[in-house]
């Protein structure tokens, strides 16, 4: 193995690419099938907010982040169920809200935030043990909590009005599902940055999705995609010294689409040899 | 076999934004009835289902069901959607999207047991599904799929089943053999169906009623297309694109 890995930093670096690909494998397949996309870029862009409440209150920006999104996610789950404003947007202001309100609360902390661009775009290499550990316990968390209500969660994302006739608190559950997307944000936030949390949350578990029609492999795949991607994200950038969140976005968007056209061919190759076609 | 009273509507009136929907609609449901409500689009068919299910809150009136609030007595029925509206692309399986019926028997924090499992399959075989019971749902054809919602709504053991528009995604020539399930299942369970296709509908089914924002009951389905437009104020033309064949109400 190449030296680098006996760097405090590089191990820091795969354990948090590791815990980030667990918790967005998970959450991410749920973002997906039930399309809460959009209100998940919301959420993450929200959680800036979070950040600058942390600069301000001088406690770790990223517990900060971790309250002020939950607390995000629950705002905007309520605006677009119980209001009567378009979901899409409410969404979009709360958004910007979030973000608005980050930059005031950074404006009125004393001093200046020197590491701001970090928790905007991601920096893998400089994740402190501190963060590892609030990491592993959210992703301890969110596996609890969706083992607990798989059921549930299935039901109100494959059909909500069926499950609240069979009896499921479909609303109450609905914002606990944007609440654990809320924690899979602060878990990614220091790996990838809030800008580019949405594509980890969906890009693994697309790709999962072409592989399978179980939901449970599918966030097993979607885990297994993510931690690929974030640790030959993590390889690449280091290697051509390219910024590490942005790479692993890149790495990530290109083998989707390349998987988009792996599959395409199969399906020609398939249809000119009169096979039936096969997809599942 | 006695007949039990399954649901009570008492002069329920629902609005959308203060326009009247359903205006002082009273309909009891017994436990052997086989009813098709009929009705033009628009006319507040689905919002009468959605009412007696309790996602939707008359604005006056008093609805119960198994003789509790709806929110309540609603586990004693099947629903069945308009269901055009459900991801084909959803990863889940034929058996998954039954077993979700059993959701009412089962509850929060309790895993699926055997019976339920037991209770799906059986649910598959009424409705001569199991053979596909891998397969991912959007991989059917509409027809297979209505199928499969049908034994998601026997899952739940019902006394009643509520169904919307169940033929509009159905091949005509499948329309048949849909409508002789639900003739065996209505030994078992009343039936509720709606639709804005009243030929298919008044073949099948015991009684009639319209809707179109006031209910017309009829109880018998022996009426004439004049009848209805003249006694009942049912806009017929509206319901079944053009005249109506007596033949077809005439007949069975």
């Amino acid at each position: 193995m190449p030296t680098v890995l006996q760097y405090e930093f590089m191990q820091h670096a795969l354990a948090a690419g590791l815990l980030a690909a667990i918790a967005c494998g998970i959450v991410g397949v749920y973002v997906v099938v039930k399309k809460v996309v959009f209100i998940s870029g919301g959420i993450a862009h929200a959680s800036f907010g979070g950040i600058g409440l942390g600069f301000l209150l001088g406690i770790n920006p990223v517990l900060g982040a971790m309250v002020f999104t939950v607390a995000s996610a629950l705002g905007i789950g309520l605006v677009t169920r119980r209001t009567r404003l378009p979901e899409d947007t409410a969404i979009g202001i709360l958004w910007a809200m979030g973000m608005a309100l980050g930059i005031i609360f950074i404006g009125l902390a004393p001093g200046y935030a020197p590491d701001l661009f970090s928790y905007l775009f991601g920096n893998i290499l400089t994740v402190p043990t501190s963060d590892l550990m609030l990491m592993l316990i959210l992703d301890g968390v969110i596996i609890t909590l969706v083992l607990l209500f798989y059921k549930e969660f299935l039901l109100l994302s494959f059909d909500e009005e069926f499950s609240t006739v069979a009896g499921v608190p479909t609303e109450r559950l609905y914002l606990l599902l944007l609440c654990l997307v809320a924690l899979t944000v602060v878990v990614l936030i220091r790996v990838v940055g809030i800008i580019l949390v949405i594509a980890l949350l969906t890009i693994p578990a697309a790709l999962a999705r072409q592989l399978t029609h179980d939901l449970k492999k599918m966030m097993g795949l979607a885990i297994l995609a993510g931690a690929v991607f974030t640790l030959g994200g993590l390889w690449l950038s280091y290697l051509l010294d390219l910024a590490s969140g942005a790479t692993i976005i890149l790495v990530s968007g290109t083998a989707l689409f390349a998987s988009f056209g792996i599959a395409r061919l199969r399906r020609n190759r398939a249809r000119e040899y009169g096979q039936p076609t096969n997809i599942s | 076999m006695g007949t039990e009273e399954l649901v009570r509507l008492e002069d329920v009136w629902v609005h959308y934004d203060s326009v009247p929907v359903l205006e002082g609609i009273n309909l009891t449901i017994k436990s052997n009835d086989f009813l098709g409500i009929i009705g033009p689009n628009g006319g507040g068919k689905t919002t009468l289902l959605k009412v007696i299910l309790g996602l939707i809150k008359p604005s006056r009136g008093k609805v119960t069901v198994m003789g509790q609030p709806p929110e309540k007595g609603r586990r004693f029925i099947g629903y069945i959607s308009q269901f055009n509206l459900f991801d084909r692309d959803f990863p889940i399986s034929v058996f998954d999207v039954v077993l979700m019926g059993r959701y009412s028997q089962t509850g929060l924090l309790r895993r699926y047991t055997e019976e339920d499992k037991m209770a799906a399959t059986e649910a598959l075989k009424a409705v001569e599904m199991l053979d596909y019971k891998d397969r991912q749902i959007g991989r059917l054809s509409g027809g297979e799929q209505q199928r499969v919602f049908i034994a998601r709504a026997l899952a739940t053991n019902p006394k009643l089943l509520l169904l919307d528009e169940p033929t509009a995604s159905i091949d005509p020539d499948m329309q048949a053999e849909f409508y002789e399930l639900l003739d065996r299942l209505k030994e078992k369970m009343a039936i509720v169906l709606v639709s804005h296709d009243i030929s298919a509908v008044s073949i099948y089914v015991s009684e009639i009623a319209c809707l179109n924002h006031q209910l017309f009951y009829h109880g018998s389905k022996e009426v004439s297309a004049e009848e209805l437009e003249k006694s009942y104020h049912c806009p017929i033309q509206l319901i079944a694109h053009g005249t109506v064949p007596h033949r077809v109400l005439k007949e069975h």
